[in-house]
């Protein structure tokens, strides 16, 4: 793909990211579930400490354990579980942004589900929860997105936190 | 004359005076005289399976390395150099015959080629040059702790003079059982899935503990999880096919601290029910794996955890999801949750798999239950510290003076389903270990032969 009309589709890829955010900030959940495709996997590795000549396997794997290893049905239980208004842990909700950047496009595929675009963003995710409770996270995250006839859907993410210890009491935003 | 710690953690009056854990002193003595003496779990066999194998885990505070040698013996030593204190492991697991510090690069090695016990310093820069025959490295090697192997669990303590650990489990051995052997019954060593989920939460590591030890009465605490249907079979959050046959009830064990929920000592296995209506695979697993678990035990005793906690700070689920916790202490105001995940090895690929996400979603910081815990344990803890409340006592009078012995059950104790029994009890053997006697305790006998 020429140069230019990679830059392009990656804005173009940025923006559906951003009006993602927007869903999630905006505390749009339901809505926030269409971003996805039914076949969608949402997966969060563990981070490791290893030696320099193991580095590659510093993230848990597919079968391992993580933090996250979500398909549309259990995403949209959490969805159901935060419209209870008795989950204490998003009750009273969260303040959260999501920012998104770097976002770049690795490659442009035609498989038999459709196009496929890979790409890589950074992300920042500030919470603020009750009164005085932040926390501040930030990461990588690969998305495969698929272009579907109404615009892109997310096929799979991957979200690689930088953190080996969690420094959050609990992961209750959506990333 | 009453100590002063039995003062503040009053289990006869079932009051609790929040100081316990807020206070700086009265941590700095936990970490001593609890830390330092009892049992603790530190990880599971299958992380280190191959001879060099280590992990670095914790005990306390403490960063501990655990580590296989050549012969298959497994050594739990304090990661700190001997000679100016730098950690000398700095990873979360790997392959090693021994471990370097970076500072002034003394080395100790865990191989019977090298030296003669695990852990023994090996090498030193200049030893001969710069310490002319005045160090003896043999009075120089990590400091090590006492290690037991229980089915697959890996236990240690600094005390050397600490009894066994079966004698320090005490028959809540048979609960504990009940998590690690094979769902058929048979102690089949379980499986463990690789990652250990590590997250820090803002609150005294006892909450944690008193969490599980069985306080049914926070049930509550989960209506949210209970509303969204995430069970493996997609029952409301566990599929407790086995307790729907059995009266829970809260059991814990006097002068141990042990305690959990769950059933009382049984003989027969209840009649099946289907678990996986929507999956035959997995149906079909679970119903052999029903019949092989009738016939391997037979109409001998068994009990069935929900969930249960040893003293001081591990927990365990018993059935759905299969995991075991840590609550390492880092300050009175905060712990670090440790977690690891545990399967049979022979389940199908399949319902390996169901039963792995079910895990995710269930435990740890993203668990859809763990999750509401949290919070309440945060808000709980910082109470703790209000000025205003300070000399209040907490509330733990739920069943108080209702409670009966366990028949088969060594100093065991049913407090019914709805109980703070459970947490009164811990709270006893808490102040057994501040003052100074923990082995004093009359529950410390020999017991026959474990779980088995």
């Amino acid at each position: 793909m020429a140069h230019r009309d990679r830059v392009m589709l990656a804005a173009d890829i940025a923006e559906f990211f951003y009006q993602e955010a927007d869903l999630l900030d905006e505390r749009r959940f339901e809505e926030w579930l269409g971003v996805f495709t039914e076949d969608v996997q949402y997966f969060m590795p563990l981070a490791r400490n290893m030696r320099h000549d193991e580095i590659g396997a510093e993230f848990t794997s597919d079968k391992e354990i993580a933090w996250f290893e979500e398909g549309l049905v259990t995403l949209q239980q959490r969805v159901k579980q935060l419209a209870t208004g008795v989950h204490w842990i998003e009750e009273p909700l969260s303040r959260v942004s999501h920012l998104i950047t770097n976002v770049r496009v690795l490659s442009d595929e035609t498989c038999a589900l459709g196009r496929e675009v890979r790409t890589s963003a950074r992300i920042l995710v500030y919470q603020n929860r009750n009164e005085t409770e932040t926390v501040l996270l930030a990461g990588k995250r690969l998305d495969t997105v698929r272009e579907t006839t109404d615009g892109w859907r997310v096929c799979r993410r991957e979200v690689r936190l930088d953190q080996n210890v969690l420094m959050a009491k609990a992961l209750t935003t959506f990333f | 004359m009453t100590s002063p710690y039995r003062k503040l953690a009053d289990s006869s009056q079932g009051l609790i005076d929040r100081s316990i854990f807020s206070d700086e002193t009265l941590y700095r003595q936990e970490m001593q005289q609890i830390f330092g003496h009892a049992w603790l779990f530190v990880g599971h066999v299958g992380q280190i399976p191959q001879p060099f194998d280590y992990i670095t885990s914790r005990m306390g505070e403490s960063s501990v390395i655990v580590s296989r040698d050549g012969d298959g013996q497994i050594h739990v030593m304090l990661n700190i150099c001997r000679h100016r204190g730098m950690k000398v492991c700095r990873y979360d697991s790997g392959n090693a015959r021994s471990f370097t510090c970076p500072y002034h690069a003394w080395s100790y090695s865990v191989d019977s080629k090298l030296v003669a016990r695990a852990g023994d310093l090996f090498g030193v820069p200049g030893y001969e040059e710069n310490y002319a025959g005045i160090l003896d490295k043999s009075e120089w090697g990590l400091q090590r702790a006492k290690v037991e192997i229980y089915k697959g669990t890996i236990w240690a303590t600094w005390d050397h003079e600490a009894p066994d650990l079966l004698t320090y489990l005490g028959d809540m051995v048979h609960y504990l059982d009940s998590a690690l052997h094979h769902r058929d019954g048979s102690d089949t060593e379980s499986e463990v899935f690789v990652g250990v989920q590590k997250w820090r939460v803002p609150c005294n590591w006892k909450i944690g503990s008193e969490n599980f030890m069985g306080d049914y009465y926070h049930d509550v605490s989960h209506r949210s999880v209970d509303l969204a249907n995430i069970g493996p079979g997609g029952a409301s959050r566990r599929d407790n096919r086995e307790t729907s046959m059995h009266r829970s009830t809260s059991v814990c064990f006097r002068g141990l601290g042990h305690a959990l929920v769950g059933t009382l000592p049984h003989f027969e296995e209840p009649e099946y029910l289907p678990k996986y209506p929507d999956n035959p695979v997995a149906m079909a697993y679970d119903r052999e794996v029903y019949e092989r678990r009738v016939k391997n035990l037979g109409s001998g005793m068994r009990v069935i955890t929900q969930a249960g906690a040893v003293f001081p700070n591990f927990a365990f689920h018993g059935m759905q999801p299969r995991t075991l916790v840590v609550f390492h202490p880092v300050s009175p105001d905060e712990m670090e949750m440790w977690r690891i995940y545990l399967i049979d090895s022979d389940v199908p690929e399949e319902l390996r798999e169901l039963l792995r996400r079910f895990y995710l979603r269930y435990s740890g910081p993203a668990g859809m239950t763990e999750s509401d815990d949290v919070e309440n344990w945060v808000h709980a803890h910082h109470s703790s510290k209000n000025p205003v409340a300070q000399g209040v006592p907490y509330n733990y009078q739920i069943g108080l003076g209702r409670t009966k012995p366990v028949e088969g059950l060594q100093d065991a104790i049913d407090g019914g389903l709805v109980t703070e029994e459970n947490v009164r009890n811990f709270y006893d053997r808490w102040a057994d270990f501040l003052e100074g006697t923990p082995w004093e305790s009359p529950a410390l006998r020999a017991t026959q032969g474990g779980g088995d």
